[in-house]
């Protein structure tokens, strides 16, 4: 079995993950999805990734990029995978969700 | 354990058996950090397996299974040792934490996996629960069976020296 290039790190009904998820789906990617736990403070993997401990956090084996907001994800994937003109690029992280 | 009475058989049953293929299954398998779906084939692709199918997260067996092959140091062996019980991956998560399991375990609430493998057992007295029996695999990178054992008895705990020669046959 071959590993999807797309990891979500993702929580159970996190609607922001979902969002992302939704994209995921509608460009027919495939990803893996690593569920965390609730509390911030158990998330250390999340942090090791990604440098935050919120999700979602999208990690492209393929290009190397490692996004978090769900905003951003959302715009990297339509940058990269939408069929439509690259809209907005990726901008870091900013603080806002609190998922 | 003598306790001056017998222990409760447990029914036969027609469960895979040595020599036999391993069902193959996809489940959430939980770490320390985090749950992802995995297969058994994914597993038994690097190296062989060591499946151990136990009570539910919080039962004293399942206690004692782990913390048994922990002290026994299964880690060790190049093989990976996987547990599998119907407990969510919330409850296989603080399992792991307050035992220091080294190994990761797959979530089943459905209980297939052990019904595909022949060690479905209906709980009494908790109406629609069914967990597997305490079941111990041994699978080569063949997914082939190569030493199974399975509780007859309730409770029955395995035979841990048995499993180490059978890891040590294998590996």
């Amino acid at each position: 079995m071959t590993d999807p290039a797309l990891t979500l790190y993702r929580l159970q009904a996190c609607p922001f993950c979902e969002r992302v998820v939704r994209l995921l789906q509608e460009y027919d990617l495939e990803y893996d999805s690593r569920f965390v736990e609730p509390m911030h403070s158990d998330r250390d993997v999340v942090k090791r990734v990604s440098g935050k401990r919120t999700v979602p956090a999208l990690v492209d084996h393929t290009t190397g990029a490692t996004l978090t907001e769900s905003a951003n994800i959302v715009s990297y994937l339509e940058a990269t995978y939408g069929g439509d003109a690259p809209s907005a690029s990726a901008e870091p992280a900013t603080a806002g969700e609190g998922s | 354990m003598d306790l001056g009475f017998d222990v409760v058989d447990l029914p036969e049953q027609d469960h895979v058996g040595e020599g036999e293929q391993a069902p193959d299954f996809t489940r959430p398998l939980v770490n320390e950090e985090y749950w992802e779906d995995t297969s058994l084939s994914d597993l038994t692709a690097e190296e062989p397996v060591v499946l151990v199918f136990y009570t539910m997260d919080g039962a004293f067996p399942a206690t004692y299974i782990w913390n048994e092959l922990r002290d026994r140091e299964f880690a060790d062996y190049d093989a990976t040792v996987v547990g599998l019980s119907i407990s969510d991956p919330y409850a296989h998560k603080r399992l792991i934490e307050e035992r220091n399991i080294e190994f990761d375990l797959f979530s089943d609430p459905t209980n297939e996996v052990a019904d595909d493998y022949g060690i479905g057992n209906d709980l009494d007295g908790m109406t629609g629960i069914s967990e597997p029996r305490p079941a111990t695999y041994v699978v080569d990178t063949d997914r082939t069976v190569r030493y199974a054992w399975v509780a007859a008895e309730w409770p029955d705990f395995p035979d841990y020296d048995e499993l180490e020669a059978a890891v040590e046959r294998v590996v």
